[in-house]
């Protein structure tokens, strides 16, 4: 893509349940500090079925620009079609910076959007800005499990970046901003449509969910098995807390995946997060560095999580676990 | 006509090393361990070797693998073969130098793809325990033109469709795609299987194939980064922990309860 003409901060917004992602509107705060580095305007763009309530919302939070690509085929998510979307807006509007969230759509989005312009990508961002110098985006992100941070400068144009879920915070929603709409048209046609989703498995799940808990608590390795779980469960429901699980719970098979916390499991924020007998490899802390407070029991005084930590035990669980829940039974009785 | 598979496997530092091992020199702006640590195939790399050979197991079917990397411990990179794959291709080259960028690798793997001819099926890590992009496969994909499914946790294969079953946050979904076509797989696919002995007789008199980037027609020019490392060190964590302490384990179970509810935290 021609680099002399390229100019704005594109944020590629995504849907949930119709409405503007929470997703989309923390990335659109990383594109706002962006356009202020700039000086230039921050653009976002959503393709589906009824673009017209997130446009507003996309406004409301900081956008000056909302393309529309709209059109029934794009009803449902559809990694080709919305890719198909998404670089259409890309050539026609032609950013020197585009943005989209490390989601499920954005892990797959991204890396082939842009290969298809010829872009450089820099994955699972946590903080972008602009170097004065050379008006290049400098992105920091986490690698080698989180043992190490990287800056990264892309070459070419756009220069794109992912950003890690929960990293920025959204901006205050303000109703009276004003920000054009304007819709792009892009040719989709159903024959572009060749991976087809046969069969959706949702987990039936009656605890709270993790990505949005107040409190979470996860177990690890150390529980030893399946059965402890069923304790860490019960302290749970009484916290009114998520359940999670470090990745070698999970590998064990004593938990499902989806319980996994971490740089292949879910991001989670809480206010507290509480962790058993989990060593806190770098891995796992790279999902949990948004909590607030962590507090670890663990028998291993020089265990990582205590570094980590703001309130630890070293001890066994076993021993710990059971007066812990049994304390909290008679303060929330 | 037995099923052409092929799998993209990266040879990585080892992501279990004790920490005291792992230095970031930040000077050359790269991570580096000592000698004695030998690397590892990308952990995510060995699920998508299984992957194949569970297809393998049930048609007939040749598994190729393919890495591409400035230099490689060949004993480590031969485990495929020992587990039970057929071909082993190692892309080698000094240009090769730098294997971090997204760009650079998938371009070298696609011409190589290019030049090892007709295949049904591409199987990739979900990512590489490195710099955990998750992007290379799916550069692939879209410079082969070749629908892709990630993070794969069951991968089959019948009537000109692979069928995937992959992890989401939400539970799990099923997905089916038209070959030739690319899927990435994850660590809920569930363990590698280990070389049998016989497997590892069959590898040591097996030699890679190795090209160069000139076998390749690539030259540094072509395989210029489209993503520069500016800095790189290591992360400093703040965190101050207050251990709490009773007279027994128990007691330590109660006074941490009750510091959690003075902190206002429950
Ligand atoms: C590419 C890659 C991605 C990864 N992604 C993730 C991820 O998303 N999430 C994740 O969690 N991991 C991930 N991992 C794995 C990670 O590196 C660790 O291996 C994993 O987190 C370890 O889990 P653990 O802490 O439960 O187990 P361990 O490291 O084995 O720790 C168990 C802990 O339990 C303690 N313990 C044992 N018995 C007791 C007892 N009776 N009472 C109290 N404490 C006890 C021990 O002291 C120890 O600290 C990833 C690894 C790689 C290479
Ligand atoms: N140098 C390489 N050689 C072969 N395969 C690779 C290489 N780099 C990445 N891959 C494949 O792409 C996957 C994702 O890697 P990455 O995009 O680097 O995180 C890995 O799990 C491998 O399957």
């Amino acid at each position: 893509m021609d680099a002399v003409d390229s100019t704005g901060v594109l944020v590629l917004g995504e849907l949930e349940d119709g409405a503007l992602a929470s997703t989309s509107k923390e990335t659109l705060a990383a594109g706002r500090s962006l356009a202020g580095g700039l000086g230039q305007p921050l653009s976002l763009c959503i393709a589906g079925a009824d673009t017209d309530a997130p446009a507003r919302e996309a406004v409301a939070h900081g956008a000056d620009r909302v393309y529309t690509v709209t059109n029934l085929l794009l009803a449902e998510y559809h990694p080709e079609l919305h890719l198909e979307a998404l670089a259409g807006v890309c050539h026609q509007t032609k950013p020197a910076i585009a943005l989209m969230a490390r989601t499920t759509a954005g892990r797959d989005l991204a890396p082939r959007l842009a290969a298809r312009l010829g872009a450089g990508l820099a994955q699972d961002c946590l903080d972008m800005s602009i170097d004065p110098e050379s008006g290049r985006m400098v992105a920091r992100r986490p690698v080698y499990g989180g043992n190490a941070m990287a800056a990264v400068v892309c070459a070419g144009t756009p220069q794109m970046a992912s950003i890690r879920p929960k990293a920025y915070e959204p901006l205050e929603p303000d109703p009276s901003r004003q920000g054009d709409v304007v819709p792009l048209e892009v040719a989709l046609d159903p024959s572009m449509k060749r991976v087809r989703l046969v069969e959706r498995i949702e987990e039936e799940s009656e605890g709270v969910q993790l990505e949005t808990a107040g409190i979470v608590v996860a177990g690890g390795r150390g529980l030893g098995s399946a059965a402890p779980f069923k304790e860490l469960e019960e302290t749970a429901r009484l916290l009114g807390a998520g359940i999670g699980a470090s990745r070698a719970a999970v590998d064990a098979g004593w938990v499902p995946a989806s319980w996994q916390i971490g740089l292949t499991g879910k991001t989670i924020s809480p206010n507290l997060y509480i962790t058993v007998a989990i060593s806190g490899a770098s891995q796992h802390m790279a999902g949990c560095s948004g909590a607030k407070v962590i507090v670890a029991i663990n028998k291993d005084a020089e265990a990582n999580i205590l570094k980590e930590a703001r309130y630890g035990v070293v001890g066994d669980w076993q021993k710990v676990w059971p007066a812990f829940t049994e304390t909290l039974r008679e303060l929330l009785g | 006509m037995p099923l052409n598979i092929l799998v993209l496997a990266k040879q990585v530092i080892d992501p279990e090393m004790p920490l005291s091992a792992f230095k970031v020199e930040r000077e050359n702006r790269r991570v580096s361990v000592p000698s004695t640590l030998p690397p590892v195939v990308n952990g995510f790399d060995e699920n998508a070797v299984e992957a194949a050979l569970r297809i393998k197991d049930g048609q007939e079917a040749t598994v190729t693998v393919l890495s591409m990397g400035q230099g490689f411990a060949l004993e480590v990179m031969k485990k495929p073969l020992s587990m039970g794959a057929d071909t082993l291709v190692l892309l080698q080259d000094d240009a090769f130098l730098n294997t971090v960028d997204s760009f650079a690798i998938a371009l070298a793997l696609t011409t190589a793809i290019r030049k090892l001819g007709a295949f049904d099926l591409i199987i990739a890590g979900r990512q590489a325990s490195d710099w955990d992009n998750a992007q290379v496969p799916l550069a692939v994909a879209e410079a082969l033109g070749l629908p892709s499914v990630t993070t794969g946790k069951k991968v089959e294969v019948g009537d000109g469709l692979v069928t995937v079953e992959r992890q989401t946050p939400e539970g799990a979904e099923v997905v089916e795609a038209p070959l030739p076509a690319l899927v990435t797989v994850s660590n809920e696919l569930g363990q590698p299987r280990y070389p049998t002995l016989r497997g590892i007789m069959a590898a040591t008199r097996k030699q890679p194939v190795i090209w160069s980037a000139q076998d390749l027609g690539l030259d540094a020019s072509d395989l210029r980064p489209r993503v520069e490392t500016v800095d790189l060190y290591v992360p400093v964590t703040d965190a101050e922990c207050e251990l709490i302490q009773g007279e027994d384990e128990a007691e330590s179970g109660r006074l941490l309860a009750l510091k959690l509810r003075e902190a206002k935290l429950i």
